[in-house]
């Protein structure tokens, strides 16, 4: 059975649920193998192995890490022309769209980003489905030429643990200069909030302007669900909150079990990024706002008198 | 200096998008516009030229679109807003190209322009939303790739930016000639004034064909896309929900619905 490459998504070797994700989609299409680039490999190799990694190329070229994208895509496409994989799967951040991008330009293959479901088609195909134009429409889609890149959206697939082999082999890379004109010279780790990654998470709650710039309601409302935070862009722009935690066309495109609009109004630019959500909840002053066109269940309110009410609520329902 | 900044003609991201039943490629009838995110990276590369040595009389701001007839209009909003000059690929052959041939030709453009200090673009289109186009230029014209930039500076032949990641904030430097990418958080982009409107109309727009930059009609459009999209569906609208005013158990009234829903 032809090998499906899996670039893993890790810090250090702290694997990311993605990769999990998307080892078992590349089961469906034949074995997977893990491309681990980076330090981490004996942290790394435990969890890919049971998650059905048959193989893991490992690269640790600082050649690789010090510069931004191209190395990657390069090693990628040496691993592409040595071992003629049947695809390659990549998550979808930005990095990884970057570096399918460029694949996808050296193989000489078709590249479809942000597919939310990768099944085996007939022959050999590989089918994917995505969500587009602000989720109003959903798309299936093949590759045509080459060897099928795909990068896949997080919550895409259920991870199944399957042992795999996981037999290492070391990739000696060998990385063009060309590839080395972009160098990372520093790199500010982020801090951590103790809450999910917004895009993997099952809960997110997000605040707006109607949050008037305290977000710790949200906050405590989210913590109360173990969900991650999100904001509009109304609110990143006034200085709120962080850029990466923007949800809407120009941010994050979540899709959660469940969505929680706090003070946002709903333009198309915020539902772009959130209305494929299965569940969604809006605390909106406005009861004219648009994103109760949307909502499974909605309160027209205050967030500052609804959210701690239901934030000691749920507490009390956990116990 | 000579910056180049391709930019983008959109459909209106408030019309609702839809597909042409007979190719399932975007239908592009619907009112389009210059692509919000493009107009960051025009700003960055006037406010590059004007702090240049010799300012805009003397590093030069090209906008380069490929797109339909009606993508002149991007062109003209670029110009009203300081650009020096547009270039516009247009040619029947290329409808329903993927990124990779977009790329294709955005890149034979650039070099027939000439060959640019730096190249700059948006951080993604806001209809296709892949954000692959630049990195797929960077690798076509074989420069460093320094993308999505949230600060930009340039001193000496050295572009450095900040970019910032889920897991870390990074800082990026390369030699000119570069490509680079800016987000939405680089600027506040300026509205054209009366007299950039004016200036406008006696700036210089070329249009270009395919021959015109040597491809072949045959490297690019819907019949040599690398993808295809089988099937499209229209997602149902989501069925009404139910909406409490808040009457001092609004709170409790949606902490029973997450209850019930099972998320407690």
């Amino acid at each position: 059975m032809a090998e499906v490459l899996v670039l893993v998504d890790h810090v250090d070797g702290a694997v990311r649920k993605t990769t999990l994700e998307l080892l078992t989609i590349a089961r469906r299409l034949g074995e997977p193998s893990a491309v681990l680039v980076g330090p981490g490999f004996d942290a790394a190799k435990e969890v890919l192995a049971q998650y059905g990694a048959e193989k893991i190329y490992r690269v640790e070229s600082a050649d690789v890490t010090d510069f931004l994208v191209a190395p990657k895509a390069e090693v990628l496409a040496q691993l592409v022309a040595a071992a003629s994989p049947a695809a390659v799967l990549i998550p979808s951040s930005t990095e990884g769209k970057e570096i399918a991008g460029r694949l996808s330009i050296k193989t000489d293959s078709g590249l479809i980003t942000d597919a939310v479901d990768v099944q085996a088609g007939e022959g050999g195909a590989v089918r994917t489905t995505q969500s587009v134009f602000a989720g109003g429409y959903t798309v299936q889609a093949t590759v045509t030429k080459g060897t099928p890149i795909v990068t896949v959206k997080p919550n895409s697939a259920a991870p199944e643990a399957v042992s795999g082999a996981a037999v290492e082999q070391v990739v000696e890379v060998s990385i063009s200069e060309g590839a080395k004109g972009a160098r990372i010279t520093d790199r500010q780790p982020r801090a951590a909030t103790g809450r999910p990654e917004l895009t993997e998470a099952a809960i997110v709650v997000s605040g707006g302007r109607g949050t008037g710039g305290d977000f710790s309601t949200v906050e405590e409302f989210a913590d109360s669900l173990g969900a991650a935070v999100g904001a509009s862009r109304a609110a990143v722009d006034a200085g709120w909150y962080p850029h990466t935690t923007q949800i809407g066309q120009t941010g994050k495109q979540v899709s959660p079990q469940l969505y929680v609009a706090a003070g946002i109004s709903g333009a198309i630019q915020h539902r772009a990024g959130m209305q494929t959500s299965k569940t969604i909840i809006a605390i909106n002053k406005d009861e004219e706002a648009p994103i109760f066109e949307l909502v499974d269940f909605g309160v027209v309110g205050d967030l500052f008198k609804v959210l701690p009410q239901a934030t000691e609520a749920v507490k009390k329902a956990k116990g | 200096m000579n910056i180049v900044v391709c930019i983008k003609y959109v459909p209106d991201a408030q019309a609702e998008l839809t597909f042409n039943e007979s190719d399932n490629t975007t239908d592009r009838g619907v009112e389009g516009l210059l692509s919000e995110l493009d107009e960051y990276a025009i700003e960055a590369g006037l406010k590059l030229a004007e702090a240049a040595e010799g300012g805009v009389a003397e590093n030069t701001v090209t906008v380069l679109t490929v797109g339909p007839a009606k993508a002149a209009d991007a062109i003209k909003k670029s110009l009203q807003m300081g650009a020096h000059a547009g270039v516009h690929v247009s040619d029947e052959a290329i409808h329903g190209s993927d990124a990779v041939a977009t790329s294709l030709i955005l890149a034979a453009a650039v070099k027939k322009i000439g060959s640019p200090d730096l190249i700059l673009t948006g951080m993604a289109s806001t209809d296709g939303t892949m954000g692959v186009v630049p990195a797929m230029l960077a690798e076509r014209l074989g420069l460093p790739q320094v993308t999505l930039a949230s600060e930009l500076t340039l001193e000496g032949g050295t572009v450095t930016i900040r970019r910032d990641g889920d897991v870390a904030s990074e800082t990026i430097s390369a030699s000119l000639p570069a490509l680079v990418s800016v987000t939405d958080q680089i600027n506040e982009p300026r509205y054209p004034s009366f007299k950039g409107i004016m200036a406008a109309k006696k700036k210089p727009v070329e249009t270009w064909s395919l021959a015109d930059l040597g491809l072949d009609s045959g490297s690019v459009g819907l019949a040599a896309a690398w993808t295809t999209v089988e099937s499209f569906t229209k997602r149902p609208p989501r069925a009404k929900g139910q909406i409490v005013t808040d009457d001092g158990d609004g709170g409790t009234e949606l902490a029973k619905f997450l209850t019930a829903q099972k998320f407690v």
